[in-house]
């Protein structure tokens, strides 16, 4: 990949300029912490589920812009979703950025998510690409710390 | 012509730095397509083409273990290895080769310090001082140390220029202050530090010193009798040799005090399960069959920079550090980080509202390398509040057009992210 606009997609740069569903939310049910020491990324979410459903998600925090768009655009796609769904959802999307995907998976079918494909010709964005799904899977499992790449 | 002239002569030569450039292989690469614009010297620098065939014949033609054979080519190879250790010897000017001790590189120098010092020296309640700007492998040694004996790690502060206050130096001395280690030139702010006066201050308190020179030794010539250090220590690898390798210099009379670092083979005299002799400086503190192509690399590294001369290599850097700064100052979302009143030729900046790591990757697409994250040196960006910085660092092969590239690039990092 030789042109920076397949890794940094008009849509990764609006999310990561204009983040959605970023705040802090009082009543929160989970909230986790998320951090990657290599780079300073750091985010908090929060998370409101109810009978197995994340209600609601938001999350606050600086980092790259890679990890903030990822970020923003899991919050929008999970909303509503089943845990279960998250979760394969999240797996999915793992695959698709570390260039493990298998080659019949319609990559259309992961939506917004699809853009971060550029992500897998660059190992050491990986990190910033998951972090924000690494805390929610601690988020879920109410791990307590800090969820850290490293 | 007397002997001054010809050395005012030399010292004018200015550097001819197409011509140096032809010696580095990797400065003809090309990444991502684009030629390779090198600028995260401060993390390791390139080899010139000598040190890689001096290694190339080693392994071809000399290879052996050292001390330990009769045979001819173990001569040659132990006849080499201390031969190098000679040369590093003459180029910090230290008394003797007995002051001179291989090691992996600049970590483990002030590891084996920290542990050998620090086990015989240092009690429970003593205090170690070090710097707000230290590299982590000059913080954590230490603290492993205070942790394990109970004493205190003191931290001379810097103000927001990036310059050591030596008055809280000063302040931070007591009875109690055992050793103080310091780097010379910081990896983040650029800082060169005022070395030599601190170490005068430490030695009017009779406490001995570590200077960490892992950066200063490819920008600066070091005379370490000049200096008055206690123990220099640098990495092979960023001075233009190879990974592996690096230099503990101490003095002759505190290392003869220190215990082993670790024991094995060459660091003994004689072995019997009652009791075993320690060989003499600097052997004793280099168990193990060592880094002997890496000693080599190192020496042959040396020649070449002495081939250019510190001198020339000053001037050079400093004028491209002056031109890389005004140029990145007319950046208006662009600011320096480490702005003191002298500075090695390596640049942290943060630019508005963009990420380092954005910065490092569209650069990258440009082919211009640089390093961004918190550089080893955590409690600096805590310091200015900051998660990370970009830094570009700059080394004698380097040119002006490539700091323009640099300037280019980063403005069309900020129009991406516009
Ligand atoms: C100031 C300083 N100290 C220590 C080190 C550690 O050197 P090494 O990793 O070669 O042991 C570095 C290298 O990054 C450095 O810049």
């Amino acid at each position: 990949m030789n042109d920076l606009r397949e890794l940094y997609q008009e849509v990764i740069l609006d999310h990561s300029k204009h983040p959605k569903n970023y705040h802090k939310m009082e009543d929160a049910t989970h909230v986790a912490e998320g951090y990657n020491p290599l780079c300073g990324d750091h985010f908090n979410l929060y998370l409101k589920v109810e009978d197995g459903i994340i209600k609601d998600v938001s999350f606050l925090g600086a980092g790259c812009a890679i990890s903030k768009a990822s970020a923003s655009i899991m919050t929008s796609i999970i909303k509503g979703k089943s845990i279960e769904d998250a979760e394969k959802i999240f797996q999915n999307f793992h695959s698709l950025v570390t260039g493990k995907i298998d080659k019949n998976f319609d990559i259309n079918s992961l939506g917004k998510l699809a853009v971060f494909s550029g992500v897998s010709e660059y190992p050491v964005r990986v990190k910033c690409a998951t972090l924000a799904w690494h805390t929610l899977i601690n988020a879920l499992k109410n791990k307590p710390g800090i969820t850290s790449t490293e | 012509m007397n002997n001054t002239d010809l050395k005012n002569i030399k010292h004018q030569k200015s550097l001819d730095v197409y011509k140096i450039r032809e010696d580095f292989p990797i400065l003809e690469t090309l990444v991502r397509g684009k030629p390779l614009v090198y600028l995260d010297n401060s993390a390791t620098t390139q080899k010139p083409r000598c040190v890689i065939e001096r290694m190339t014949r080693y392994y071809e033609l000399e290879n052996a273990n050292v001390h330990r054979g009769v045979h001819r080519l173990s001569e040659i190879a132990s006849q080499e290895y201390e031969n190098a250790r000679e040369v590093v010897r003459e180029f910090l000017n230290a008394e003797s080769v007995e002051e001179i001790i291989f090691v992996r590189g600049t970590t483990e120098a002030i590891n084996l310090v920290a542990n050998t010092f620090g086990k015989s020296f240092i009690k429970e309640g003593d205090e170690i001082i070090i710097s707000e700007m230290e590299h982590h492998s000059n913080i954590v040694p230490w603290q492993i140390l205070c942790e394990e004996k109970k004493a205190k790690l003191k931290i001379i502060p810097f103000n927001d220029k990036g310059e050591l206050i030596l008055s809280e130096f000063e302040k931070l001395i007591s009875d109690k202050t055992k050793f103080v280690s310091i780097v010379h030139i910081s990896n983040s702010l650029g800082t060169i530090n005022p070395v030599k006066k601190i170490i005068d201050i430490a030695h009017h308190y009779e406490i001995p010193v570590l200077i960490d020179g892992a950066q200063s030794i490819m920008h600066t010539e070091i005379d370490v009798q000049d200096l008055g250090c206690d123990f220099f220590v640098f990495s092979g690898h960023k001075l233009f040799g190879p990974t592996g390798i690096g230099i503990l210099y101490g003095k002759k009379n505190i290392l003869e005090k220190l215990p082993p670092y670790q024991g094995g083979g060459d660091m003994i005299k004689s072995v019997t399960f009652e009791k075993t002799i320690y060989n003499d400086l600097p052997w004793k503190f280099e168990a193990g069959t060592p880094n002997i192509v890496g000693a080599i690399g190192l020496s042959e590294a040396i020649k070449y920079v002495k081939s250019i001369g510190y001198e020339s290599i000053t001037v050079y850097e400093n004028e491209l550090l002056e031109y890389a700064t005004n140029r990145l100052k007319q950046i208006p979302s662009l600011r320096i980080i480490g702005e003191a009143s002298t500075k090695g030729p390596i640049i942290s900046f943060i630019i508005e509202n963009i990420h380092p790591h954005d910065i490092g990757t569209i650069l990258d697409f440009e082919g211009i390398a640089i390093r961004t994250g918190h550089h080893c040196t955590q409690p600096v960006m805590k310091h200015f509040n900051i998660p990370a910085t970009a830094r570009a660092s700059f080394t004698f092969y380097n040119t002006k057009e490539e700091i323009d590239k640099l300037v280019e690039g980063i403005q069309k990092v900020i129009k991406v992210f516009s």
